[in-house]
C-alpha cells in the first residue's frame, strides 16, 4: 500500500507525516502526532468526542482522512489553552463542573469553541442544538450549556 | 446555580472545605487533553489486537482454524479458548455481582458453544491495528447453529433452547430434573398476602417489561498489557475497580496476585459495566505468547454487542391499597435477562419493589434467567429500576383512583428509622420524609401545565454500597500531602477525598494532591461501584488522615518532652495543653513535616477498613414532558431531582451525579433498547441507532439536595450516584401516561407506541 505524505499545521506547527489511504486524522493524532486528548467514542460520527477544528470549522476527526490535511490547519484540544493560560471555556467549563469523567470534554470544548465563533451571544436552545453532535453520558448536559453560554458572556466581555 | 443552591435543604455547617466548592484537583488535565484514558497509553514496540466476535446467537463451535491469520506477515500472536485457562463450576458463586469462573472463562472467550452475536472467538495482536483487522477475518470458524431465545419469560418454558446443559435452577425449590434458563429465583414473603389484599379498598394489577440498555459510556473498553518473561505482567486498563480485575484476572489466568500490577487509567466512564473484566485476560495472554505489549480497545459496536448492557425484564405486580391510602399489600414478580450467563441483578430487584414503604403484608420473586444476549453487567442502581418502575406506576395509578395526593399517599406509608426492609435491613435514621416533603413543597409540584404536557413522579430507594476501601495520607517534608486510595475517580471523587483530607488535617485543599494508586502500591479497594466511594474510601481517607495526626501529635510531644495526651490538633497545628500556655509555642503541620525527617522519619497515615452502616437513601422526581399527538414524540421540558445525600461533600459533583443520572433514565424510558433481528443478531450497535440523549433532547435538570445526616460516617455521607437513576424512567413514564392519559407497561415509549396508545394510526415507517 502506498503512502500518503502530508504536510500540515497542527495547533500552529508545522508537522508531516506519513498515512495509509484509510487512515483518519483521529488516528494520525493519536497513533502519529501522540496527541492523545482528541478521544475516539465510536469512529463513525456519531459521539463527536474526536471534535476538532479544521481551518477554523468543527470536524469529526474520525470522518476525516489523515491524507486529506495537506497544508490544513487543524486545533486540537492540546492547543487551546496558550501560553499557560486556560481558554475562558475551559475555565467555565471547571468553574460550573462541567465535566465528570471528561472524556468528552475535548470534543465538546472544541465545538462550543467553533459555536462561539459563529455566535457570540447564543441561546440556551442554540447552545444545546449546537453541541446535539456531542454526547456525553456522566452529566445530563446542565452544567456543559450553563459553562458555554458563562464563557460566551465572558469573552464578549473581553471583547468590550 | 448558586441561586439554585439556595432552594436545598442542605443543612447548614461549620466546616471549611467539606461541602465547598473547590477546584476539581483532575480539572485541568481534563480541559487540556493532558489527562490519560485507557487508550491513552503508547508503550515501544507495543502490538495492537482484535477479536474475532460470533456472527451467531447461539451456537456450536465445530472447529477453529488460525493457521492462515497467523502466517500473515505483522501478526505476532493468537489465541482462542485454548489459551484461557478453563475453571471448574463454582458452587455456589461468588456473590454480591456472581463471578463464576466457569462462566468468566466462557464469556472471556467461547469455548464450546458461542451464545450471543458479539460472543469472543479468537483474538490476533499485530504491529497494526489494519494488519489485525485483516487478520481476524482470515481466522476460519464452522458453526453449528442452534436455536436461541431472547425473552426472559419465554426462556423459561419447557420447550425454550437451553443455553447451559449443566445449569439447574437453584432456590427456594431447586429442581434437578433438567437444565434450565433460570439459574436461580430468589424470594421473600412477610405477613400474609391473603390477609393483605382483603383488607384493600382498591387491587391494582398491572404488567410491565423493558428492553436491556447499555451504560452508554463514551470511552470504550481499553487496556494495555505488558508481561515479562519473569512472570509478572503490567496492566493499565480503563476500569471501576483495579484491584477487582487484578483478582479476577489472577484467578482466572492462573497468575500470582502480587505479581499482576494493574493501574487504572483515567476512565471515560463506566456506570457499572467496567466493574468487571472483559479484554484484558485476552491482552494479558496476547502479551504472554509474544513477549510484546498488547492494546486492546474495542470498537464502538463491540462494546454494544459484547459489555453490558444492563437486563432487559418481565414484571408483574399487584398491590393493594384502602381508601385512606394505606398500602396493604404488594405481591410482585420480575423475570431479568442475565444474558448467556447467570448473574442478572436479582437481590436488587427484591430489596427494591417495597423497600420505600412499610407495608405488613408483601412477597417478592426475581428470576435471573439467560438467554442469547451479552452478560449483563451493572448499570447504575442495578435491579433497581424497573422494579420502582412497576412499584411508583401502580402507586400513582392508586392515587389517581382513591383520589389522594401520590405524595400523600407516599408519605403515609413511607418507611423511617427502625422499619425494616423486605431483607432485613432495619433503617438507621434515614430522609426519605425529608425528600418527599422537600418535593411537595418544590415549585415544581404544582406549576402549571400547558396543552399535550404532563408531570410524572416517583420516588427510588437504594442500600448504598460499604465494603473494602484503603488509604494512605502521606505528608511531604514540605508540608504538603498526598492522598492516595484505590478507588477510580470517575465522577470528581479526588475532589472529596482531598476536601475530607484537608478537613481533618486543618490545611488548605491546595496543599493537597489525591491520587488514586495501583495495585502494588496500596491494600486492596472494591470498585468505585454501588454508590460507596465517598462513603467508604472516604471513610477510610479519614481514618489515615487521623493516623497522621496521631503521629504528628506524638512527634510534638517527643520534641516538647512531654505527654502525647498534652498534646491536641486544631486548624493544622499541634498544640500544647493549656497549662503549657507561654512556655511552648505551637506546631504547624508544615513545621512538624519537617522535624519529622531530623526525628523519627518519614510521616504517612493508612487505613484499611470493610465499611458498613452506610444505609439507605432516597431520589424523588418530578418530570414534566410534552406529547406531540401527531408524531408520538416526548419531550421533557422540566426536570426536577431530589436526593438525600447524607452530606455532599463537593455539592457542584454531586449536583452533577443527580443530573446525570436523571438524563440516563430520560433515555431508558424514551428512546434506549437493544434492537435484534430475527437471527437474534443486534441490529443497533452504534450510537446513530442506540439513541441516547443528546444535550438538544433535554432541558435543564433542576436538583435539590436534601441533607439528613447519616450517623455513621464522619461527615454524614450517603452516597449519591445511583439513587438518581432509580426513580428517573419511572418519573419519565408517569408523566407520559398523565399526558395522556392512558397507562404505559412497556419501555421504551417510543413515537410508534405512544401513538398506538392514543390510538392514532401509526405511519408505516415509523414502525
Ligand atoms: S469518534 Fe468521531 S464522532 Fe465519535
Ligand atoms: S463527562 Fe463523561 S461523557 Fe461527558
Amino acid at each position: 500500500m502506498s503512502k500518503h505524505f502530508v504536510s500540515a499545521i497542527v495547533n500552529g506547527d508545522e508537522v508531516e507525516f506519513r498515512c495509509d489511504s484509510g487512515e483518519t486524522l483521529l488516528d494520525v493524532l493519536r497513533t502519529k502526532l501522540y496527541l492523545t486528548g482528541t478521544k475516539n467514542g465510536c469512529g463513525t460520527g456519531d459521539c463527536g468526542a474526536c471534535t476538532v477544528l479544521m481551518n477554523g470549522r468543527a470536524i469529526n476527526s474520525c470522518l476525516v482522512l489523515g491524507a486529506e490535511c495537506s497544508d490544513m490547519s487543524i486545533e486540537t484540544i492540546e492547543g487551546m489553552a496558550v501560553g499557560g493560560e486556560l481558554h475562558p471555556l475551559q475555565q467555565k467549563f471547571l468553574d460550573h463542573a462541567a465535566l465528570q469523567c471528561g472524556v468528552c470534554t475535548p470534543g465538546i470544548l472544541n465545538m462550543a469553541k467553533a459555536l462561539l465563533k459563529e455566535n457570540s451571544n447564543p441561546s440556551e436552545t442554540e447552545v444545546r442544538f449546537g453541541l446535539a453532535g456531542n454526547l456525553c453520558r456522566c452529566t445530563g448536559y446542565d452544567k456543559i450549556v450553563r459553562a458555554v453560554m458563562d464563557a460566551a458572556a465572558e469573552m464578549r466581555a473581553r471583547r468590550t | 446555580m448558586n441561586e439554585k443552591r439556595k432552594n436545598s435543604t442542605r443543612s447548614g455547617s461549620n466546616f471549611k472545605w467539606v461541602g465547598e466548592v473547590t477546584p476539581r484537583p483532575d480539572g485541568v488535565d481534563k480541559v487540556t487533553g493532558r489527562a490519560r484514558y485507557g487508550d491513552d497509553l503508547k508503550l515501544p514496540g507495543m502490538l495492537h489486537a482484535r477479536v474475532l466476535r460470533s456472527p451467531h446467537a447461539h451456537a456450536k463451535i465445530v472447529s477453529i482454524d488460525t493457521s492462515k491469520a497467523s502466517a500473515l506477515e505483522g501478526v505476532k500472536g493468537v489465541v482462542t479458548y485454548r489459551d484461557i485457562p478453563d475453571h471448574p463450576l463454582a458452587t455456589p458463586p461468588y456473590p454480591p455481582i456472581i463471578q463464576d469462573f466457569h462462566d468468566l472463562s466462557r464469556n472471556v472467550m467461547a469455548r464450546d458453544k458461542v451464545l450471543y452475536d458479539g460472543h469472543a472467538v479468537a483474538a490476533v495482536a499485530a504491529t497494526s491495528e489494519a494488519v489485525a483487522r485483516e487478520a481476524i477475518k482470515l481466522i476460519q470458524v464452522k458453526y453449528e447453529t442452534l436455536p436461541h431465545v431472547l425473552d426472559p419469560f419465554e426462556a423459561t418454558l419447557s420447550d425454550a433452547p437451553i443455553l447451559h446443559e449443566y445449569q439447574f435452577t437453584e432456590g427456594a425449590d431447586p429442581d434437578t430434573s433438567k437444565p434450565s434458563n433460570t439459574f436461580r429465583t430468589l424470594s421473600g414473603e412477610r405477613g400474609n398476602l391473603v390477609q393483605g389484599f382483603s383488607e384493600a379498598d382498591v387491587i391494582i394489577e398491572r404488567e410491565f417489561s423493558s428492553q436491556p440498555v447499555h451504560q452508554g459510556f463514551i470511552e470504550p473498553m481499553a487496556c494495555v498489557a505488558s508481561a515479562s518473561e519473569d512472570g509478572s505482567v503490567e496492566l493499565w486498563t480503563s476500569t471501576q475497580g483495579h484491584f477487582v480485575a487484578r483478582g479476577l484476572l489472577s484467578k482466572l489466568l492462573n497468575l500470582e496476585i502480587s505479581k499482576l500490577r494493574v493501574t487504572a487509567s483515567e476512565i471515560g466512564g463506566g456506570f457499572g459495566a467496567k466493574t468487571t473484566i472483559y479484554g484484558e485476560p485476552v491482552a494479558i495472554r496476547l502479551s504472554q505468547k509474544t513477549g510484546r505489549p498488547v492494546r486492546m480497545t474495542f470498537t464502538r459496536s463491540e462494546v454494544f454487542r459484547a459489555t453490558g448492557p444492563a437486563a432487559g425484564s418481565r414484571c408483574r405486580i399487584k398491590v393493594g391499597i384502602k381508601s385512606d391510602g394505606t398500602i396493604t399489600a404488594g405481591d410482585a414478580e420480575i423475570w431479568y435477562q442475565a444474558g448467556a450467563f447467570k448473574g442478572a441483578p436479582v437481590g436488587r430487584a427484591l430489596d427494591t419493589f417495597f423497600s420505600p414503604y412499610n407495608i405488613k403484608h408483601i412477597r417478592a420473586a426475581a428470576h435471573d434467567v439467560c438467554v442469547n444476549r451479552p452478560k449483563v453487567a451493572a448499570y447504575r442502581a442495578p435491579g433497581a429500576p424497573m422494579a420502582t418502575w412497576a412499584m411508583e406506576a401502580v402507586l400513582n395509578e392508586a392515587a389517581d383512583v382513591i383520589g389522594i395526593d401520590p405524595i400523600d399517599l407516599r408519605l403515609r406509608n413511607a418507611v423511617k428509622e427502625g422499619d425494616t426492609s423486605l431483607k432485613g435491613t432495619k433503617h438507621g435514621r434515614i430522609g426519605l420524609i425529608e425528600v418527599l416533603e422537600a418535593t411537595k413543597n418544590h415549585a415544581h409540584y404544582t406549576a402549571p401545565l400547558g396543552r399535550n404536557e404532563g408531570r410524572g413522579f416517583a420516588v427510588g430507594y437504594w442500600l448504598h454500597g460499604g465494603g473494602l476501601s484503603s488509604a494512605s495520607v502521606i505528608l511531604q517534608d514540605d508540608g504538603t500531602v498526598n492522598v492516595a486510595t484505590g478507588s477510580p475517580d470517575i465522577g470528581g471523587s479526588r475532589s472529596s477525598m482531598r476536601a475530607m483530607a484537608a478537613e481533618e488535617l486543618g490545611i488548605d485543599v491546595k496543599l493537597i494532591k489525591p491520587i488514586i494508586a495501583d495495585t502494588g502500591s496500596l491494600p486492596y479497594s472494591y470498585q468505585t461501584a454501588g454508590s460507596r466511594t465517598t462513603y467508604a474510601t472516604g471513610m477510610a481517607v479519614v481514618n489515615a488522615a487521623r493516623d497522621v495526626i496521631d503521629r504528628l501529635r506524638a512527634l510534638a510531644a517527643t520534641k516538647w518532652d512531654i505527654g502525647v495526651k498534652d498534646v491536641r490538633w486544631d486548624d493544622g497545628h499541634a498544640i500544647p495543653a493549656d497549662k503549657y500556655e507561654g512556655e511552648i509555642s505551637p506546631l504547624s503541620l508544615k513545621e512538624l513535616a519537617e522535624v519529622a525527617m531530623k526525628m523519627g522519619g518519614a510521616i504517612a497515615g493508612h487505613s484499611e477498613i470493610n465499611a458498613s452502616g452506610q444505609g439507605a437513601a432516597f431520589c424523588a422526581q418530578l418530570v414534566d414532558v410534552c406529547v406531540d399527538p401527531e408524531t408520538g414524540r416526548v419531550t421533557p421540558i422540566r426536570h426536577t431531582v431530589i436526593e438525600d445525600v447524607g452530606r455532599a461533600i463537593s455539592p457542584d459533583y454531586v449536583e452533577g451525579q443527580m443530573q446525570g443520572g436523571a438524563v440516563q433514565g430520560i433515555g431508558w424510558a424514551l428512546n434506549e433498547e437493544y434492537i435484534y433481528n430475527e437471527n437474534a443478531q443486534l441490529q443497533n450497535t452504534g450510537f446513530l441507532d442506540y439513541r441516547m440523549p443528546v444535550a438538544s433532547d433535554v432541558p435543564m435538570i433542576d436538583t435539590v439536595i436534601v441533607e439528613v445526616p447519616n450517623p455513621n460516617h464522619p461527615y454524614g455521607v450517603r452516597g449519591v450516584g445511583e439513587p438518581p437513576l432509580v426513580s428517573a424512567p419511572a418519573a419519565v413514564a408517569n408523566a407520559v401516561e398523565n399526558a395522556i392519559g392512558t397507562t404505559m407497561s412497556h419501555l421504551p415509549l417510543t413515537p410508534p407506541k405512544i401513538l398506538r396508545a392514543i390510538g392514532e394510526t401509526i405511519p408505516e415507517a415509523a414502525e
